[in-house]
């Protein structure tokens, strides 16, 4: 594969003006391949065609142009846009080489800018140092990026965080430690966190003419200047990712990054970035999920001849019948009951599941929740009080009443005091969907109970956020449980949620 | 064919032309839709612009944009064509003094007078240069998708009576979809895709000032602080561009040159449509004190 890079680089130089369509698309061939294949590795589907109008596209663009390359590959080869951010970073790492990256284009213009940057900040910043920064102190960096922030300009940004990297990063060859970690350390030599308030100090001893009059103009300044923070460090991010290609080598690199889609991230092993990825796609996974079904439900639901609207329809034949109608007839929606263990190891499993369904309410004849660890509490009061699905969770997670002994997970208990207060209220109409890993802490299990729920209930379902490979393992009873279910399901994601909550709605 | 662009730049500028402001990112798609000859399927929040490029696109390259309205329950009749078998009966009617044979009568009610042309076959007809826009394409079933496959790979249509009819022209098309649904991979495949999201806070200025060409730099510039704001807010419905540009009118009508947070707090319903998000929006901007301790 580095091989294949060489190569581009090599059609790179030799077209520098315009690609003549055909020449060297014999190596464009491969490098392209290389690329999809990488693509298709972290998990993005592409098919043949799409592979060849990318080919097709790069003919139509000048090569030169790192942008438009990556707009072309990014219009022919993915076609969702949850997929875009995984198809940036395997872009990012598979063409690192042939970034213009530091240096080359922006030293022309540095000196002036170090020149700018005294007059905005009055930095002692070093004339025509290069891009080394060698003979700046780390406080005079830290404020050359400070007042870079400030005038946000983009060029020296850029060359700020090559140089930060380089001396904060303390990257070694062949050092196996993640990307993240060099990410870290830079940011925390700059003091990164603290940067936006030492703007907004910045910004008000300036008092440039617009001095905050109201807390509105504060509030956007502030948000400016966190915009170009974020910016910042994506450069960072992207400087290091480039160090690291250059040090491992494109297919190592890329296996690292190989990060989940969000529908198909582990709801117990979610970073917090993970968890706000998956937090935005719940509202619109559920929206097209009721979409689709209503729609099929429509389609399908074919009942009987109505006799009368045919006879009318036929009016318009002259009287033959020629367009038979058919009466719709309106399943009762089935009643969901929700109990979710909320220990702290599966507690992200719930809050999402919990989100999920009641996002789903439209559905339901009727949605009630409860939540447990060894004591129970109905939550269904917190989702009808609550306008908001996230703040419903939240009042969840902090105000249900779900300790009773030592707040160690105790399902045989906590299922147990479910029965005695609900049982009666489980209808044929009712499908009740426990959530959780089943790890009993060796309690009793009262297995009993889900044998007389079913008998009750139209359905029962056990959702386990554990992979299936774990289930009995320990102090994991699911089997026992299990048996009285319905159906057991491992549900590790949101793509496996979404699929058990179609399936529930079909029944 | 004679491309219609030369460049990625020159499809930005002459967008510009008409009030359009695409970045790199659009343009350049627009621009290789052209040279594929392939179509485009824009996705993104509802209200980014996404029928209006189709708008735009139509303008600059001086084409006659056709449009199919996208709904539940569209189908054949009313995308592709439809006999009008009223005029048919009375055709069949008209001859039975005449005697006709069937053969003649059959050849002839199938005929391109009887024919009613929907927006898919109109464009595949037409001869001067179109932009055909598909709009909100995730709206009809997946079914019914099938039926713009073979347009959108070879334009052109089978009838069964006529034969295959064959596009004079390659044109311009563009499908929109709000992502309602996910749409079939046979479809996406003969797509290049596009995903316009909310602009950058220095393009919606651009496109308020563009749009609403008397309004001042600085109401402007607030304007569009306001509405990365409001986004940036855990909220229904954030608000779309033509929300950012009927609220600059709103401000201008009301005669207001800057915007503080009495102004915001009145103004709010233009921006957001939904009761639980203004009263989000009021509390984290409009009723907060300090958001920071000034030194």
């Amino acid at each position: 594969m580095g091989m294949h890079i060489a190569a581009l680089q090599d059609v790179m130089n030799r077209n520098q003006v315009e690609v003549p369509s055909g020449v060297g698309s014999g190596v464009m061939l491969d490098v392209l391949q290389g690329f999809v294949h990488e693509l298709r590795a972290a998990g993005l589907p592409v098919s043949m065609t799409e592979n060849l109008d990318a080919m097709r596209g790069v003919e139509h663009i000048p090569l030169t142009d790192r942008d438009a390359f990556r707009e072309v590959l990014a219009a022919t080869l993915v076609k969702h846009f949850r997929h875009r951010r995984a198809f940036d970073t395997v872009f990012d790492v598979y063409f690192a080489y042939y970034s213009g990256g530091i240096g080359d284009g922006a030293e022309a213009g540095e000196s002036d800018q170090m020149g700018e940057s005294e007059e905005a900040g009055g930095v002692p910043g070093q004339q025509g140092s290069g891009g080394s920064g060698e003979g700046l102190s780390t406080e005079q960096l830290a404020e050359m990026l400070l007042s870079a922030l400030m005038n946000a300009d983009k060029d020296q940004l850029r060359q700020l965080a090559a140089m930060a990297v380089a001396r904060f990063a303390g990257m070694e060859p062949g050092r196996p430690v993640g990307g993240t970690y060099y990410l870290y350390r830079t940011l925390r030599q700059l003091d990164f966190d603290g940067l936006s308030d030492r703007m907004m100090e910045r910004s008000a001893a300036q008092g440039s003419g617009a001095e905050p009059e109201d807390d509105l103009a504060a509030r956007f300044q502030k948000e400016e200047f966190e915009a170009r923070l974020r910016e910042f460090r994506e450069l960072v991010e992207s400087e290091i990712r480039r160090q690291l290609v250059a040090d491992r080598g494109v297919e190592a690199m890329a296996r690292t990054l190989r990060k989940p889609l969000p529908e198909d991230v582990d709801f117990m092993h979610a970073s917090r970035e993970e968890m706000q990825q998956l937090q935005r796609a719940i509202e619109p996974l559920t929206r097209a999920l009721a979409a689709r079904l209503a729609q099929r439900r429509r389609r399908r639901n074919r009942g009987q001849l109505d006799f009368r609207a045919t006879v009318r329809h036929s009016l318009a034949f002259g009287g033959v019948p020629a367009e038979p109608k058919f009466k719709h007839p309106r399943p009762s929606k089935p009643e969901i009951m929700v109990v979710a263990d909320i220990s702290g190891s599966v507690a992200s499993f719930a809050r999402f599941t919990l989100q999920f369904v009641y996002a789903m309410a439209g559905q339901f004849s009727k949605v009630r929740s409860w939540v447990f660890i060894d004591g129970i509490d109905e939550v269904t009061r917190f989702f009808d009080e609550s306008k908001e699905l996230t703040e419903a969770v939240h009042r969840v997670n902090t105000e249900a009443d779900v300790v009773w002994v030592d707040g160690h997970s105790d399902y045989g208990h906590a299922i147990e005091v479910f029965h005695q207060r609900h049982l009666h209220e489980v209808t044929s109409k009712t499908a009740i969907i426990f959530l959780g890993d089943a790890r009993n802490n060796y309690h009793a299990t009262q297995a009993w109970v889900l044998k007389e729920l079913r008998e009750k209930a139209r359905r029962v379902y056990w959702l386990n956020p554990e992979p299936r490979g774990y289930w009995d393992t320990g102090d994991s009873v699911v089997s026992e449980y299990g048996v009285h279910c319905d159906g057991v399901y491992e549900c590790r994601n949101l793509r496996q949620l979404e699929r058990f909550v179609a399936a529930v709605i079909e029944l | 064919m004679a491309e219609r662009f030369s460049s990625v730049d020159e499809v930005v500028d002459r967008l510009r032309g008409v009030d359009y402001l695409a970045d790199t990112g659009i343009a350049g798609v627009v621009y290789l839709a052209d040279r594929l000859e392939k179509p485009v399927l824009v996705e993104g929040p509802a209200g980014v612009g996404k029928t209006e490029l189709a708008k735009a696109v139509a303008a600059i390259s001086g084409s006659r944009l056709i449009r199919l309205q996208c709904y539940e329950g569209l189908d054949e009749s009313k995308a592709l064509y439809e006999w009008n078998y009223k005029k048919q009966l009375l055709r069949i009617q008209a001859d039975r003094e005449h005697e006709t044979d069937w053969e003649t009568v059959e050849s002839d009610i199938f005929s391109d007078e009887f024919l009613l042309t929907r927006p898919l076959l109109e464009a595949i007809r037409a001869e001067e240069p179109i932009v055909l826009l598909i709009d909100e394409v995730d709206r009809v079933e997946i079914e019914t998708e099938a039926l713009l496959l073979e347009v959108l790979s070879d334009f052109q249509v089978s009838i069964p009576e006529l034969g295959t009819i064959v596009g004079r022209q390659r044109p311009i098309v563009i499908l929109t979809s709000n992502n309602t649904r996910e749409l079939s991979e046979a479809l996406k495949r003969r797509c290049l895709y596009l995903h316009i999201d909310y602009p950058e806070l220095e393009r919606e200025k651009e496109i308020v000032r563009v749009r609403v060409p008397e309004i001042e730099d600085e109401l402007a510039e607030q304007n569009a602080q306001v509405v990365r704001s409001i986004r940036g807010l855990d909220i229904k419905k954030a608000p779309s561009i033509s929300e950012t540009i009927d609220w600059a009118r709103t401000l201008l009508f009301l005669g207001h040159k800057s915007v503080d947070q009495q102004v915001l707090g009145e103004t709010l319903h233009v921006l957001l449509k939904y009761q639980t998000d203004i009263a989000k929006a009021r509390k984290e901007l409009v009723d907060t004190k300090p958001v920071m301790g000034r030194s």
